[in-house]
């Protein structure tokens, strides 16, 4: 027996791995993604659950495996301007907080889509104080939702860490320049383990082409001074200007997410939002997150016993895939949104992406009854049994019964 | 045949929380060798941790993909087929601040599923301080101190691994003691660690515990109100003052014992408690006055009694006071109950002090952090050494 070892060594596990399969969080996915794309400035101030990100990511810089400016704020409104300031100088930029951390840093969150910044957040969805709460809302990332700011949902580490790396890839292409928020669910993404496939260096390298800043670079070589104080006579052509770079950034998703299936060999089918058997399904369930979880689990229960249920979940929101969803919902009996979120005082009392959805399919040829869901506020957990409580209304709206517009499902009452 | 396999790990929050995130991923590891998937988290209610509170990891694992994504449909399991104890005294129950309440350490274990135990103590002792449990189940010791390697320090005693290797033997549908020893080697590069599980393999074996043994106390039940009960802007109603106390022995009335959330009691974080010699204290309140949670009375006669109900064992209150031995840390598994140690010593003088003697002669060695400079260069041998002998 070899002799006893005193040694306060941090174990192998804890020095961040580059094997191919990794155990991490949807947080220390996003980390790794950092790395892989080489960011050259991360800012970052503590508030659960984004703060796994930062911890790991300092982890990556102490142990040498990135090389990156590493500023802790004083807070996050500091923390997202710095990022500003630097990717204007042309650095690669990462960023990111929680719930009212999130609010806190709101101005700084404004003038960053107006300026053509391409930083990339990411959000640790959370419940918005008071009270004071941790577990998972999406108000705290939809509340940027008309500035300018791309946000994108997803429901595993794996597609966390793959969609940061698209992320770069479409905020910083030219046509874009426009800042994305990956919002990942407090707790049960951010704080949850799972095997991660860690891409190769090379095929990121030969996926993320360099942040090239080009004429907007802030330089001495390159004498501009950006955000001048304007009147009335300049603000809605830059305000057309931003909306045209929204629109085009469709265009950009669709292309990087084929060069990363080209590139990787992973694949997602089509970028905007993922269809879960809805071949022949009658009704539909509309959600974002890792609310995904249980609702596949409900369907492939609900379909034993023949009731053909599919689900959508919705991945960008912003932009938001206005014609082709409708023309996807458009092909089922009913609709069913599932929101994290509520929009209090909003059309039918509903959360904020059934409003969306209700106004993309208004246009449609096919517009089947909607019917809104509020469910799982404050990581409260959406089960099984809420899943098929929501299917049996929208079953209910299908055979022409009306429902409410908006029901809590979960609530105590 | 599909299954889902789960492993709650509760453990000291902070000061064991690098052990069991270290479990936990273990576990996983080991399993997906076996081709096997799975996840693991902490409990996420628990963090931000606090020393000592009561905190909880999970590991699921499942035969295969969808039987996974089932088990994580659920955040939380319902039920566990291996819970483990990485601190002994946390058998007499867990409470952390969202549980509503004390819970039973084995509310989880499923029937016939295993507790495993860190602790020097015998089963009938452990078994003692357990609640008890409507269907029969296994419990397994695993011999040793509870280790502390926790956020500030990783203390590498082999518990990780020791407990590793009780569950390739309690449990080895979820994974063989090959697969977790090659798991080992893979995560830490130790030989030495992959034999230390060997040991605990071999050495592991289990008690059943019967529904008629344990603690009979019934577990706290916390009813939830609706939302249309509960008061509008987030007001909730606070703790009254408190006020006099009585003296048992002749009813006289005066002191002041504060009133205290009597849905949150907090005394599971405590491995260790204080007993007082009244007999010694000079009443200089340096106790009361700096006991964090304010776990102290003042009795009628001026005397200042730790209360069990408040009490986080942080053993502020020896450190501060200024007679020697007045108030002593005495190892948790030690007591029962939760009594008044004053009401005891003004009832029965003579009987408290050979009460307070006994407690305080067997006092075995008991951390709650590091108290003193170099322990943890003592202990890890010692610990090492109890892994090497049994």
């Amino acid at each position: 027996m070899p002799e006893a070892q005193v040694s306060v060594a941090t174990p192998k596990q804890q020095r961040p791995t580059t094997e191919e399969t990794s155990l991490i969080t949807g947080s220390e996915a996003i980390a790794v993604a950092c790395k892989l794309a080489d960011v050259d400035v991360i800012t970052a101030y503590p508030i659960r659950p984004y703060d796994t990100v930062m911890q790991y990511v300092a982890k990556l810089v102490s142990n040498g495996e990135l090389d990156c400016e590493y500023i802790v704020a004083e807070s996050e409104h500091s923390q997202f301007e710095i990022v500003k300031h630097a990717s204007a100088v042309g650095a690669r930029v990462f960023c990111g907080s929680s719930g009212v951390g999130w609010m806190y840093a709101f101005e700084a969150l404004t003038v960053t889509p107006a300026l053509r910044i391409p930083m990339v957040a990411m959000v640790g969805n959370r419940a918005l104080d008071d009270p004071g709460a941790f577990g998972v809302e999406h108000n705290d990332a939809l509340a940027v939702r008309d500035l300018g700011w791309q946000l994108v949902w997803v429901d595993s580490p794996q597609e966390a860490l793959d969609t940061a790396l698209i992320a770069y890839r479409v905020a910083e292409d030219r046509r874009v320049f426009l800042p994305c928020a990956i919002s990942c669910d407090g707790a049960f993404l951010t704080h949850s383990q799972a095997l991660v496939k860690i891409p190769s260096q090379e095929k990121v390298n030969a996926f993320l082409p360099r942040y090239n800043r080009g004429d907007l670079l802030l330089h001495p070589d390159n004498p501009i001074t950006i955000a001048p104080q304007v009147n009335e006579d300049w603000l809605m052509e830059i305000r057309r200007q931003n909306a045209a770079a929204m629109e085009r950034s469709s265009t950009v998703i669709r292309e990087a997410y084929a060069d990363f299936e080209k590139i990787f060999g992973r694949k997602y089918g089509n970028p905007f939002f993922e269809e879960y058997q809805t071949d022949d399904a009658d009704v539909v369930l509309i959600g974002m997150g890792t609310l995904s979880n249980p609702v596949r689990v409900a369907i492939r229960q609900m379909r034993e016993l023949g009731q053909k249920v599919g689900f959508v979940r919705l991945r960008w929101f912003r932009p938001f895939a206005a014609q082709e969803l409708a023309a996807t919902l458009g092909r089922f009996k009913a609709v069913g949104v599932i929101d994290r979120d509520f929009s209090l005082g909003s059309p039918y009392a509903s959360g904020v992406l059934a409003t969306e959805v209700r106004a993309a399919m208004y246009p449609a040829a096919k517009r089947p009854p909607v019917v809104g869901f509020i469910c799982g506020l404050g990581g409260r957990e959406v089960t099984v049994p809420d899943v098929k409580r929501m299917t049996n209304s929208i079953y209910l709206a299908a055979e022409g019964k009306p429902q409410p517009g908006t029901q809590w499902i979960g609530l105590r009452e | 045949m599909s299954r889902l396999f789960a492993v709650e790990i509760v453990y000291r929050g902070i000061f064991q929380k690098t052990l069991a995130k270290n479990i936990g991923r273990a576990i996983v590891l080991a399993a997906h060798r076996e081709g096997k998937p799975g996840i693991t988290f902490g409990r996420y209610g628990d963090s931000p941790e606090r020393n000592g509170i009561p905190a909880k990891n999970f590991a699921i694992v499942a035969t295969d993909d969808l039987t996974l994504e089932e088990g994580m449909a659920k955040y939380e399991p319902k039920e566990v087929d291996v819970t483990i104890a990485v601190d002994d005294t946390l058998c007499k129950g867990v409470e952390s601040w969202a549980w509503y309440g004390l819970q039973p350490i084995n509310r989880l274990t499923k029937p016939g599923g295993t507790l495993i135990v860190t602790s020097h103590e015998s089963p009938e002792t452990l078994i003692g301080m357990t609640h008890r449990k409507e269907h029969p189940y296994q419990l397994a010791i695993v011999r040793g101190t509870p280790s502390f390697s926790g956020l500030w320090v990783y203390k590498d005693d082999h518990s990780d691994v020791r407990i590793l290797g009780a569950i390739a033997k309690v449990l080895p549908d979820l994974f063989s003691l090959a697969s977790v020893q090659q798991a080992i080697r893979d995560e830490w590069d130790s030989e030495l660690k992959a034999t230390s599980a060997l040991r605990a393999y071999e050495r592991t074996s289990t008690v059943t515990v019967q529904p008629t043994q344990g603690d009979p106390e019934k577990p706290y039940e916390f009813v939830m109100p609706k939302w249309t009960e509960m008061r509008e802007g987030i007001a909730i109603p606070s703790i009254a003052r408190g006020g006099a106390m009585t003296d048992p022995t002749n009813g006289k009335s005066g002191g002041f014992r504060p009133e205290r959330n009597p849905t949150f009691k907090k005394f599971t974080t405590r491995t260790m408690r204080p007993v007082v010699n009244f007999d010694t204290c000079i009443k200089c309140t340096l106790c009361w006055l700096q006991c964090p949670d304010s776990c102290f009375d003042v009795t009628p006669d001026g005397l200042y009694d730790a209360n069990m109900q408040a009490c986080c064992g942080c053993g502020v209150c020896e450190a501060v006071c200024p007679v020697d031995k007045c108030v002593t840390m005495v190892n948790e598994a030690q007591f029962s109950d939760n009594a008044s140690q004053w009401e005891m010593w003004r009832k029965d003088k003579q009987g408290y002090h050979g009460w307070l003697e006994s407690k305080i002669a067997n006092r075995p060695e008991r951390s709650h952090g590091f108290r003193y400079r170099g322990q943890y260069e003592e202990q890890v041998p010692e610990m090492l050494e109890i892994a090497k002998e049994g």
